[in-house]
């Protein structure tokens, strides 16, 4: 890289051995604690809560009652990941276009991702073990080259089956799943229309609306709580001239004989979860309306739009990137929600974040503690992967509020 | 969205007057025991929650006034206290107090951190070259992305008492230690969680900000003899104000509820803050009833604290946003 910076405005070395040296510490602070959950939840307690740091990592006794890595598996799984990656980077137009010749390329691409996931996960779990099987066989019998073979690092997947089998982690993944979709698509249809709105007027009124937007942003969310509790509640006592009033009575009848009981309903906590994500979701997609430039309104119109169809066959298809970003702000906060969910629901329809404190709070055995480990390490790993895929993203939506707000 | 917040709001205000109870009867029961000549009679008074029909204890609601703040802030106690010559006492005895001081010093004490961390992360990634901004942004957006409870969690796990970090802290310093017994040393743990949770969010947004400060500006700061020191007190910092303005924003607003943390660690036995108080209100309590009064009273107070400490911040971006 040619340096073309000023040579007042070089750094010396001590500066920059100084900076990447506070940068790797950084990085170490950062990624550790949760990269240390990540290795013991793989690991037989005696190993995850061994005296030497390098016992957890390595599980000795891990890899002599469950099953190890060798140096031998490892290269193997190296090289699986290098292709994985380098094949849909080279081939991906080509087999794009030699599948779905077609215009309509979305769907096409949809369905070609969703059918190399299947086929990388078929590889993983069948090819690839007997490959290792067979390669581990070959340099164990080569006496030279046996350390190759020799399990180096235990793993066991019996925390995780515990987990996800045995107590059924899989509802509460659900029940995370209904209410995260909730979430994020209400608020951004309500979020939508509200922040176009206050994006093109400037009266006093849409100031205040989003001062007011602002002090309901930094409420507590407990205190929303305390508002709806008692309602959801008493729900079906309240609600109940409702049911028996002549038109509205006969219409609601439709839906339900009784007025329900909110309490412990996945869509009464989507609406609280909606209503304190709601400020946020319209300063922040306000932001980016403000991006988009009113002479493009002005254009649809000229050429015979009418308000809502300017909307969305104009405005919409530039929005795109600040819905996904919006979204997915949304989405952390319904997924990452503890206080709400453990207060409006019960134990049946619990997401998991909530349930995991089930396993915290009998953390009395050391299987108990890695099975929490494991549990944190599930619920980790979808945000994991949304950092992988989504980074760029993230961080627009980081720095879109500060712009404007 | 005022039908959603405004009118629990105004529930929350409502409740906080009234208090709803099981409506008790007294009752005069005769209890004899068979002797002779004649059988001992006692009458004894009992108080009996009164049924309807369908069997289930009636409850009424009764207007008590500032009766349920006057309990959650315990006026009494408080009263004796300051006579007593323990003015200080507040802060530890009285749950209330305990979490207000709790909230309002770890909310001051972290904005600080949170900054400064920030603001050095962002000045490095700008100092070494352009191709290690990717990874570390990376690296940085995974302990703000995370759940709060998980990320409280998986620093309590290095230092409960088999874990990592207390086995290297008892192997340096030759002590046993706990972590977790004591108040002082769970405070700390949470400040360090709470940096560590948001300092990745100001790093981003200090680092956007830090590549369009002007160059020119730099270059006749150093043709004036400024030096590196200088040029960031007072070119860089300058350009990066309303970034930072913005950074303590949000922050007073998050770490003002501060919740998790408590949960994760679970240090309510050393350590509350005031949005824990309500939760634990909210909570049924042994016998299943919530307390929705004090709740609402104690959430009442929480926001007349969070629009006291916000107020001057709220009156900067209405006249901002009048400005256009």
């Amino acid at each position: 890289m040619e340096d073309d910076t000023p040579k007042a405005l070089r750094q010396t070395s001590l500066l920059k051995i100084g900076s990447y040296g506070f940068l790797a510490l950084w990085a170490l602070i950062a990624a550790f604690p949760l990269v240390w959950i990540f290795v013991m939840s793989f690991k037989l307690p005696i190993d995850a809560f061994a005296q030497n740091p390098l016992d957890v990592i390595f599980g000795p006794h891990t890899a002599q009652k469950d099953s190890a890595f060798s140096i031998i598996d490892i290269l193997l799984g190296g090289v699986f990941a290098y292709y994985a990656y380098q094949i849909p980077v080279r081939f991906y137009r080509t087999t794009l276009d030699y599948f779905v010749p077609v215009q309509n390329k979305n769907m096409g691409a949809f369905a070609l991702g969703l059918s190399y996931i299947f086929i990388l996960v078929g590889f993983a779990f069948y090819v690839l073990p007997a490959i290792s099987h067979v390669l581990n066989g070959i340099f164990h019998s080569i006496s030279a080259l046996s350390l190759l073979a020799k399990p180096l690092i235990g793993y066991t997947l019996q925390h995780y089956y515990a987990v996800w089998v045995e107590n059924q982690f899989y509802i509460q993944f659900k029940n995370s799943l209904v209410i995260t979709f909730g979430v994020v698509t209400i608020s951004l249809t309500v979020g939508t229309l509200a922040a176009y709105a206050l994006s093109r007027t400037a009266s006093n009124l849409a100031i205040w609306l989003l001062i007011i937007a602002l002090v309901f942003r930094a409420l507590p969310h407990s205190v929303l709580v305390t508002g709806y509790l008692p309602f959801f509640i008493n729900s079906k006592e309240i609600l109940g001239p409702l049911w028996s009033m002549p038109v509205i009575g006969w219409f609601l009848s439709l839906f339900s004989q009784t007025p329900p009981t909110l309490y412990g309903q996945p869509l009464a906590v989507i609406a609280v979860l909606v209503a304190i994500n709601q400020p946020f979701t319209i300063w922040m997609l306000r932001s980016f309306f403000m991006n988009v430039p009113k002479e493009l309104d002005e254009a649809a119109r000229v050429d015979g739009c009418t308000h809502f169809q300017a909307f969305r066959k104009v405005i919409l298809p530039v929005m795109w990137p600040g819905l996904i970003t919006t979204g997915l702000f949304s989405f952390l906060l319904a997924y990452n929600d503890y206080l709400v969910t453990s207060l409006l629901l019960d134990n049946q329809n619990q997401t998991m974040v909530p349930a995991i404190s089930a396993y915290f709070n009998r953390e009395t055995t050391a299987t108990d503690q890695v099975n929490a480990i494991a549990a944190a390490a599930s619920i980790t790993a979808p945000l994991f992967i949304l950092v992988v895929f989504f980074q760029k993203q993230i961080v627009s939506g980081l720095t879109a509020g500060a712009v404007k707000g | 969205m005022f039908l959603f917040i405004a009118i629990p709001l105004v529930t929350v205000f409502v409740q906080s007057f009234y208090v709803t109870q099981t409506v008790y009867n007294t009752v005069s029961v005769e209890t004899c025991t068979p002797s002779f000549p004649t059988s001992i009679c006692t009458t004894s008074e009992k108080s009996v929650p009164v049924m309807d029909k369908d069997n289930n204890p009636v409850t009424k609601t009764v207007y008590v006034g500032l009766d349920t703040y006057k309990s959650v802030l315990e006026t009494g106690k408080v009263a004796k206290l300051i006579s007593s010559g323990h003015f200080f006492d507040i802060f530890s005895n009285i749950d209330f107090y305990k979490a207000l001081s709790f909230t309002l010093l770890f909310t001051l004490i972290t904005l600080p951190l949170v900054l400064g961390v920030g603001l050095l992360i962002a000045l490095a990634v700008n100092n070494v070259s352009k191709r290690m901004k990717g990874p570390v942004i990376f690296v940085s957006l995974l302990p703000f992305i995370i759940t709060p409870i998980i990320g409280a969690l998986s620093i309590k796990w290095l230092f409960v008492s088999n874990g990592l970090l207390t086995r290297v802290l008892e192997k340096i310093t030759g002590h046993e230690i706990s972590v977790f017994a004591n108040s002082w040393s769970i405070e700390l743990l949470m400040v360090f969680y709470r940096v560590w949770h948001v300092a990745p969010f100001a790093f981003v947004l200090f680092y956007a900000g830090l590549q369009s400060v002007n160059k020119d500006t730099l270059e006749s700061a150093i043709i004036d003899g400024a030096s590196r020191f200088e040029r960031i007190r007072y070119v860089v910092i300058p350009h990066l104000m309303p970034l930072i303005y913005f950074v303590t924003l949000i922050h007073l607003m998050d770490t003002y509820r501060v919740f998790e943390e408590i949960i994760g660690f679970a240090s309510q036995a050393h350590v509350i803050s005031l949005q824990w108080l309500t939760y634990n209100f909210l909570e049924p309590d042994d016998t299943g009833n919530r307390a929705i009064s004090s709740a609402s009273a104690s959430s009442m107070l929480t926001m007349v604290g969070i629009i006291i400490l916000l107020a001057p911040v709220l009156k900067r971006t209405l006249r901002d946003q009048k400005k256009g």
